[in-house]
């Protein structure tokens, strides 16, 4: 035995003693390489998926019902932005820019999450994207805020705070179309319907079939299986339908007395992937909006470091 | 309830007075509000929200108070969303499109140096409301126009396209500015009474803030003699239409519900 493997085994005990002792890892301590690149995979997805999510919630901004509407969805719009660039910084404790990690969404090597590649076609949709999609978004990182990486579960635990406010503004708008005219109801059952499948994919493949959730399980990247996340968010939404009087679109949903929980259909995986590997309805569009805009943005940012560079210069001089 | 005819709301000089400058920060507001998710890189896309954010503040004042002094049970959104082009009062300048960073940057920088003049002689007002959104306002404007200042330097003293596209936004945006400090005898009746602000006195200052900062910038105080106007009169430039059909179709497709 080498000295170097000798001192690499002597790290990997140290490493799994501490994810053992639920002890958080920090960017300066020694990791697996393989551990660096996943978590690095996910913080960059969560990241992007904040950032991309402000298109199909941006798309509503000017037409706002009400100016109360339009600040609550503007300011909430900010705060998934402040989400990306937080996680983005974050991810940045990796060893990996931000630029980096955009270059990689614009090449298509890094994702963000799907739901984000369904259209938001009517008002009621931005009521649906706070309740369901931010709503899923909580259940996963309430259990992500114990995730063994250091910067990543701080993040969650800042993160959740502001997620479960958008969720109950997403809801309270849902609920206000829900008890309005025949017109708003339709318009809010039509976003449950099309937005209530795809939330329950953001949870990910059945644990059966999902390629990474074994390894990060037993690194604590990952502290609960997507499954039981998917049973929990189905849990707590059902209820919160039949109060406002929406129908969740599943004809086989019931209340399983003896689990003590809902049972509920079949998801359609095949629309998962293909909307996965890019063929969804908003694909094409989301990743061109972002190359476009950061395009459109280049010449900004060269007069910023330009006069950057001469201002340091004249302070040189 | 059907609400008050319009035309009956702006006879009103307090109203009328009210409601434009609430028409210009939600003009500027909703223009703002459009660079969200196209911004040059992620943290200005988020400073641009939050300039858009205050200005459609100030527009909730504004018409709130206004729909009290009216004192007919009409709310903001009604004076937002049921009036047509030309019943609002904004200056062209607010409504006109964004166009490059350059152009929305410019805008910017004319509209904060002239809202730090403004807003700080409206403290004075004798109308305590008015005085109140004015205080707000202008803490406001003091981080706006950091901003904008620094930016139009950056884009000034920049690359030779910034420089350039810097040069071009003023050269196009020019003209739009007299309208700014034009009075109407409405208004000057307001001034009398202590309540509004004579906005002619405050030429002088923001022209010389703003060759100063145009120097710095290295940039040219466009020369050209054109002035657009008609705002406050309801003659709007045609891209007002367009942005109230946008912002007020919810409310005109499905009449008097609760959102």
């Amino acid at each position: 035995m080498t000295e170097n493997t000798a001192q690499t085994d002597l790290q990997l005990d140290n490493f799994e003693e501490k994810v053992a002792n639920d002890q958080r890892i920090e960017p300066k301590d020694w990791m697996p390489d393989a551990f660096r690149k996943t978590v690095l995979r996910q913080m960059s997805q969560h990241a992007h998926s904040e950032v991309i999510g402000m298109q199909p919630e941006g798309n509503w901004i000017t037409r706002a019902p009400t100016l109360y509407r339009k600040v609550v969805l503007l300011a909430k719009i900010q705060d998934e932005g402040g989400h990306g660039l937080y996680l983005y910084s974050a991810a940045e404790t990796l060893g990996c820019s931000r630029e980096e990690m955009v270059q990689a969404l614009h090449d298509g090597k890094a994702k963000y999450a799907s739901i984000f590649n369904y259209p938001s076609l009517t008002w009621a949709d931005i009521g649906m994207i706070g309740w369901l999609v931010d709503g899923a978004a909580i259940v996963n990182q309430v259990s992500l805020q114990r995730t063994s990486y250091g910067p990543y579960s701080r993040a969650m635990i800042r993160i959740c705070k502001e997620e479960s406010f958008h969720q109950r503004q997403g809801y309270e708008a849902t609920m206000v179309l829900a008890r309005g005219s025949a017109e708003q109801k339709a318009m809010a059952q039509d976003a449950l319907n099309r937005w209530w499948w795809p939330s329950l994919m953001m949870f990910g493949p059945h644990d059966s079939d999902s390629a990474h959730s074994g390894q990060s399980m037993k690194w604590k990247l990952k502290r609960e299986s997507n499954d039981v996340l998917r049973q929990r968010f189905v849990d707590q939404t059902v209820p919160q339908a039949e109060f406002i009087g929406l129908k969740i679109p599943d004809k086989n949903l019931k209340w399983n007395e003896e689990r003590g929980q809902y049972d509920f259909g079949t998801i359609n995986w095949d629309e998962f992937m293909q909307v996965v590997s890019g063929n969804g309805p908003c694909n094409r569009q989301r990743l061109q909006h972002h190359i476009q805009a950061q395009q459109d943005g280049q010449w900004v940012r060269d007069a910023m470091h330009a006069y950057e560079l001469k201002r340091q210069t004249r302070e040189v001089a | 309830m059907n609400p008050p005819s319009t035309t009956a709301l702006l006879d009103t000089p307090l109203l009328n007075y009210c409601i434009a400058l609430g028409d210009d920060s939600l003009t500027l507001g909703h223009r703002l509000s459009e660079w969200c998710r196209n911004g040059p890189f992620l943290e200005e896309d988020l400073a641009l929200t939050n300039v858009s954010l205050d200005f459609i503040g100030r527009a909730r004042l504004f018409y709130s108070y206004a729909a009290k002094l009216e004192g007919k049970g009409r709310d903001e959104d009604d004076i937002a969303y049921l009036r047509d082009c030309r019943e609002y009062r904004n200056f062209l300048i607010n409504e006109l499109p964004n166009g490059d960073f350059a152009v929305t940057m410019a805008r910017q920088l004319i509209v904060d140096v002239y809202d730090m003049g403004f807003f700080s002689a409206l403290t004075q007002s004798q109308d305590p409301t008015l005085a109140a959104i004015a205080a707000k306002a202008i803490k406001e404007s003091r981080y706006h126009l950091r901003r904008s200042e620094e930016w139009i330097k950056r884009l000034g003293d920049g690359t030779e396209e910034s420089h350039e596209r810097a040069q071009n936004a003023f050269d196009q945006l020019w003209g739009y500015v007299p309208e700014m400090f034009e009075m109407s005898d409405v208004e000057l009746q307001l001034v009398e009474a202590g309540m509004a602000v004579d906005r002619s006195a405050l030429k002088a200052n923001w022209e010389s803030t703003m060759q100063l900062i145009l120097k710095q910038a290295t940039l040219d105080v466009p020369n050209e003699n054109w002035a657009i106007g008609g705002g406050r009169d309801g003659i709007h430039t045609e891209h007002l239409g367009y942005l109230l059909a946008e912002m007020q179709f919810l409310q005109r497709t499905y009449p008097g519900q609760q959102w």
